[in-house]
């Protein structure tokens, strides 16, 4: 199934802004951020189609993942 | 205080007045200077600090912003900058709460560190840097680690708090006592090119949002630091949030976070 990837800050950094990607069904949110190589400790804002969801949620054919960095300093 | 609102009527130019009359008054009718701010500002006038404030805060919301009492939990790269602006402002009692002291790693971004101050407490820095640029606003420090246990006494007379914390465990903490308190708080946190900012307003579940649960101790800041500007940046818009809030202002950013990137210049807007 197609997934559309987005990613944002400084998770594009060695990876890419924007990509359609193949998965097989019943790919999770974590299944996807571990082949992108990002440790569930870092994911910070996770969306799907512009609704929050978490890691264990299965993806669907067409949707648009969004991943955020974890963001804790100040 | 009639004697001291005659002398201020007298010596206003418009309805300026100069510092160099609020600190005369001062010393002539045995004042401190907010309580001089507060018979100038009551009398319709404005202390001319302030005059660039204008037309953007009136001469009213001048006095609001006097009368606000507001909590920076955390007094480094963001809470710096937050009780900097803040006293530039205007707001006439601000409360600043941290643990630590400087130390060299700050000095890239924390606005009150020096070379000259390592060692120094940060929230008696920030009580001297205030008493420098705006005498007229009283700062309380205390020099403590928030936490759910202290938090409704140090926060107790606040309108809102502003996080400016470095942990996610403890903005939790400080995202409840708000909640108890039923007062709104500005978040905001940093990580490298990046930041994001949002209020959480009494009953809503914002940093809950944002953060899951399980969450604790750092972000992606442990691998990327965080460099001068975008503390500064992060801060800005917190304390634009602030003013809103103590004047009834504007449209305040709830229910929305802003997720800023300033390595490629985007900002995002997500709902919460």
């Amino acid at each position: 199934m197609q997934v559309t990837v987005k990613l944002f800050a400084s998770f594009r950094s060695g990876r890419f802004e924007i990509e359609t990607l193949d998965y097989p069904p019943g790919t999770t949110v974590a299944d996807v951020a571990d082949a992108l190589n990002l440790t569930h400790a870092e994911l910070g804002i996770m969306m799907i189609n512009n609704r929050h969801v978490k890691l264990e949620q299965v993806l669907a054919e067409g949707d648009t993942l969004a991943l955020f960095p974890l963001l804790g300093g100040g | 205080m009639s004697a001291a609102n005659d002398f201020f009527k007298k010596h206003a130019v418009g309805d300026l007045l100069a510092w160099q009359h609020q600190l005369e008054a001062a010393g002539l009718f045995g004042l401190s200077i907010a309580e001089t701010e507060e018979i100038i500002l009551e009398g319709g006038l404005l202390p001319a600090r302030y005059q660039r404030n204008r037309q953007t805060i009136s001469q009213a919301g001048q006095l609001q912003l006097f009368h606000g009492q507001v909590a920076v939990i955390g007094c480094g790269g963001l809470g710096c900058y937050i009780v900097e602006k803040l006293a530039r402002l205007g707001v006439g009692r601000i409360v600043v709460i941290d643990p630590d002291s400087f130390e060299e790693h700050n000095l890239n971004r924390q606005l009150f560190s020096s070379p000259w101050r390592l060692g120094e407490i940060k929230v008696e820095a920030a009580l001297r840097r205030v008493a420098d640029i705006n005498p007229a606003v009283t700062l309380i420090p205390h020099h403590s680690a928030f936490s759910s246990e202290n938090g409704a006494e140090l926060l107790e007379g606040c309108r809102v708090a502003v996080d400016a914390l470095d942990n996610i465990g403890v903005r939790m903490e400080l995202a409840e006592v708000c909640t108890s308190l039923n007062i709104p708080l500005v978040h905001g946190a940093i990580a490298g090119w990046s930041g994001h900012v949002t209020t959480q307003f009494p009953g809503d579940a914002t940093l809950q949002n944002i953060y899951g649960s399980g969450k604790s101790g750092k972000g992606v800041e442990l691998s990327l630091g965080n460099p001068s500007f975008t503390p500064a940046l992060v801060a800005a818009f917190e304390v634009a949030e602030v003013c809103k809030l103590l004047l009834g202002q504007g449209k305040p950013l709830r229910n929305r976070s802003l997720m800023i990137d300033l390595l490629n210049m985007e900002v995002h807007e997500v709902g919460i």
